[in-house]
């Protein structure tokens, strides 16, 4: 039995978050009416000429410095050339020899806890197509040229990945960094972050690399595992009964979870590549790079040993809070309005908090609760006015819009007994009502214990402090 | 490097030319000449001259991020030959 070895390169397309696109002054926004942001330079009318956004260079830049690549001084930008309906021009402007980004690199966790480092080989600027809808149109295609223009940042990997956990992890660790530094918004589900998968298999040992096949448009990280797992498996299969591989384009199926051949003309991949004669090449200065540089926010890593370092968490802690930007700034914001407390902060935010918006699909900016509402529920577990268990209650009733954490303790009665007469009235009580198991107790059943805190907490409707029902009943018990 | 009619024939596809099967061999012969010019041109030793991408001295002007286009779609779909529900509507592609 042959051992086989799986070599993964991706091609990853992140939609720059500019306004406007990359060569015209046309709106990037999502979901308008088809061809509204569609501009005579989008949709290659005779005699315009595009100009390059500053702040697409800009964004690019930002990438390139955040995985430690080379910002080029002098870049150039080249036609490609295909003919389909969504591409007005004929050719799709993008760089080819000469790309903004080269040589940069990232560091995936693996699940054994170790990290590998994978080499990213460039990252260019291009123009995003427009969309075909073939569906309803009487036999025709209907073209949408919205999107058409739209600045994309292609980051192409070496083929340093050999699993399809592997290639899942670096588009992970990629949509992190991109969402981080705010040049892309992440949602796959809107095509603002894409993937191409090269997949290719060869015996284990052989320095030589197999045929490999292109898996294009994977827009989900479940889909992008799937289908790799799906292609290896295919390839093997096919080279141990015999049969070569074809260098091809293949389309994911999700619905039957299989790769299936896209183009089978074999000219289809001669693009052409000239430098465009309208575009002069782009020229960066050391000024705009040490700019872009000096507005870097802080990165996933650099954030994560911070967060184990200032407020004490463990690195899993801090991994899941530094996991997405917008979950660190919030929990950020719950110790600063707390004033400390930062293991407290981060089982809430990392809990209940993460549950709840998990539960009801929502973002975090949807949140119905604020990082100072938060707070003030976490204040008054603090001054122990209520106990965590209790907090629990009083989250969900600020999450469904009760009011604010006071509100909903006076309103609900919720307030802590720590009135150690009080809670020892309710001790009396449950003692005089259970005599059999107070006696098995002082007859040396230690494990009633439980059973008698259980009965107070119970007669004091959860409100009576923990730790004065322990303290007192050891006592009372004792006789 | 010479080419044949097979290869005038891919390229014409590739450009979406159409071109009469009796007109290959002329269409050969030129694209042939054009290339042995430029062949004559390696003969030139370009070893420290940095290759040309643009012949104007200059660098790309860029543009600030700002949305100044407004919807002129009536206008531009004025002369498409069909639409509908503000899309282009072209022949049938699937891939």
């Amino acid at each position: 039995m042959m051992e086989w070895e799986t070599v993964i390169g991706l091609e990853i397309h992140a939609q720059l978050a500019t306004k406007s696109k990359i060569f015209s002054a046309a709106a990037t926004a999502y979901g308008a009416e088809p061809n509204t942001q569609a501009c005579a330079i989008d949709l290659g009318m005779p005699g315009v000429l595009p100009v390059l956004n500053q702040e697409a260079v800009r964004m690019a830049a930002m990438l390139g410095l955040a995985i430690g690549a080379n910002i080029a001084c002098r870049s150039v930008f080249a036609r490609k050339n295909y003919f389909y309906p969504d591409l007005p021009k004929g050719y799709q402007i993008s760089q080819y020899e000469l790309p903004v980004v080269e040589k940069g690199e990232l560091s995936i966790d693996l699940e054994d806890g170790s990290s590998k480092v994978i080499g990213v080989t460039r990252a260019h600027l291009e123009e995003d197509a427009g969309k075909s809808l073939h569906e309803d149109f009487h036999g025709q295609s209907g073209i949408d040229l919205n999107r058409a223009g739209t600045p994309l940042l292609e980051i192409v990997s070496e083929p340093d990945l050999r699993s399809a956990k592997e290639a899942v992890a670096y588009m992970k660790k990629l949509h992190q960094m991109v969402v981080y530094l705010g040049i892309c918004d992440g949602n796959m589900q809107e095509g603002s972050f894409r993937c191409d998968a090269n997949v290719s298999v060869r015996p284990k040992g052989q320095a030589q690399f197999g045929t490999r096949a292109e898996i294009k448009n994977l827009n989900s990280f479940r889909f992008v595992e799937r289908a790799i797992e799906f292609e290896i498996e295919r390839q093997i299969d096919r080279i141990e009964s015999g049969e070569k591989i074809v260098q091809e384009t293949r389309l994911y199926d999700p619905d039957k979870g299989e790769t299936r051949p896209m183009r089978s003309k074999e000219e289809a991949n001669d693009y052409r590549y000239f430098p465009d004669p309208d575009l002069l090449p782009l020229v960066i200065d050391e000024a705009f790079i040490e700019t872009v540089r000096a507005s870097l926010p802080e990165l996933p890593e650099a954030k994560k040993q911070r967060f184990i370092a200032q407020y004490g968490l463990s690195s899993y802690d801090a991994g899941v809070l530094t996991a997405a930007r917008a979950l660190s700034d919030y929990y950020e914001a719950v110790v600063a309005a707390l004033g400390g407390e930062p293991k407290l902060c981060a089982n809430w935010v990392m809990g209940d908090f993460s549950a709840f918006l998990n539960r009801d699909g929502k973002d975090l900016a949807e949140s119905p609760v604020s990082s100072a509402q938060l707070a003030s529920l976490l204040q008054r577990i603090q001054d122990r006015t209520i106990s965590g268990k209790i907090a629990k209650d009083v989250f969900e009733a600020m999450w469904v819009g009760e009011g604010d954490t006071d509100a909903i303790i006076e309103k609900r009665g919720l307030r802590q007994i720590t009135d150690t007469s009080a809670i020892e009235k309710v001790i009396d009580e449950v003692m005089a009502a259970n005599p059999d198991q107070l006696a098995q107790y002082r007859a040396g059943k230690d494990k009633l214990f439980a059973f008698f805190v259980g009965q107070v907490m119970k007669a004091s409707k959860g409100k009576a402090n923990p730790q004065q029902v322990n303290d007192r009943l050891a006592e009372k018990l004792k006789g | 490097m010479s080419l044949g009619v097979v290869e005038v024939a891919k390229i014409a596809h590739l450009a979406r030319l159409a071109i009469r099967a009796e007109d290959a061999p002329a269409y050969a012969r030129n694209l042939s000449a054009i290339l042995e010019l430029v062949e004559q041109m390696n003969a030139v030793d370009t070893s420290g001259v940095a290759p040309m991408a643009h012949p104007l001295d200059m660098a790309q002007r860029l543009r600030p991020d700002e949305v100044a286009e407004s919807n002129q779609r009536e206008r531009f779909q004025a002369i498409a030959p069909r639409v509908e529900a503000g899309l282009y509507l072209v022949p049938k592609v699937i891939e």
